[in-house]
């Protein structure tokens, strides 16, 4: 199964991945990071790897494992 | 097991390919791994990003230069891992012009922003179009001057409250927006012009095809070509990110209707 690491320092918040899911499988952080923010985090679950995102993320800050 | 795996080969894989690696989407090698100093939501990220997974495609990273505009994106010669020259407000495409004519085997693209292109650089993007030269323009639309403070810029939309503009843009009093790629399509040295934006996954998919095209087009010798890429500003627009990518969608991308306006 494909999984996905979010940078969690390199997150600003903008939530853009949580909304281009399409399995709705990322979600907002209770805890804030480096930034002051609460970065986006991976929740789990069935993942295909689409990547996308990865595509809208601004600051590169999503790997896709397959 | 397969977690370790994954992580031990994360560093070294440039990526955006499919291979044994198994990272299948990652940071391209020619973008720096650093910070951008852009806001939340801004798509100047994405369009970096962009741009540089075009290039690694075509292979031409050591060929490449670019010439970075005033804006938001001055400093975009620190995330860009290719020569990068910057040019005075506005004057990109005649910096770029002059780098062409000099080195032809270069592949010479400018990047620019609507305060930049479309305002005070109007006269030199007129020009170079007509021409014909073989240079490729990524002009990244967000209808605002985002550096300076979120003033009106040419391409603000009928209504859209900015800071020099508390009450909305009138068209009484301030003019229309300015559709800059419909212009230039009327001209003969134009070979290709397409509007593309990056409010959603899908969309980001049609601009890296259009940006990969304009770079082909070039390396091909055929002539002008140029993307204009609509793109969220959440700070001056006062919208979260999420707000800003539905504005694209409902209201500018009606204006500004996306597609291709031109191709050779």
């Amino acid at each position: 199964m494909a999984k996905i690491k979010i940078n969690k320092d390199k997150c600003k918040g903008c939530y853009l991945c949580i909304v281009n899911c399409p399995n709705g499988l990322i979600k907002v952080s209770g805890e804030l990071n480096i930034r002051g923010v609460k970065p986006a985090v991976f929740s789990g679950g069935k993942c295909t790897g689409c990547g996308m995102c990865a595509l809208v993320c601004p600051d590169c800050g999503i790997v896709i494992y397959k | 097991m397969k977690k370790k795996n994954s992580k031990s080969t994360k560093k070294e894989t440039p990526a955006l390919r499919v291979d044994s690696s198994s990272v299948v989407l990652a940071r391209p090698e020619s973008l720096y791994d650093v910070e951008n100093h852009y806001c939340a939501g801004c798509g100047h990220g994405i369009i970096h990003r962009l741009i540089c997974e075009a290039i690694d495609d075509f292979g031409i990273r050591e060929r490449v230069i670019a010439v970075a505009p005033v804006g938001c994106a001055v400093i975009a010669y620190d995330y860009w891992n290719f020569d990068v020259t910057e040019a005075a407000h506005g004057r990109t495409p005649a910096v770029a012009t002059g780098i062409k004519r000099v080195r032809p085997d270069n592949i010479v693209f400018t990047y620019q922003g609507d305060g930049d292109l479309a305002a005070i650089g109007t006269s030199e993007i007129i020009h170079a179009a007509n021409r014909g030269e073989n240079i490729t323009v990524i002009f990244v639309n967000n209808g605002v001057y985002g550096m300076t403070g979120g003033q009106m810029a040419p391409t603000t939309l009928a209504g859209q409250r900015t800071a020099t503009t508390l009450n909305g843009r009138s068209l009484k009093r301030e003019g229309y927006p300015i559709k800059i790629l419909e212009m230039l399509a009327v001209l003969p040295g134009t070979k290709y012009a397409e509007r593309v934006s990056v409010h959603s996954a899908q969309e980001v998919v049609r601009a890296k095809r259009a940006i990969k095209k304009a770079f082909r087009l070039q390396i091909e010798g055929k002539g002008f070509s140029i993307v204009e890429v609509l793109s969220m500003c959440p700070t001056y627009w006062g919208m979260t990110p999420i707000q800003s990518a539905d504005r694209i969608k409902n209201e500018v991308s009606t204006f500004y209707p996306l597609g291709v306006i031109k191709s050779c």
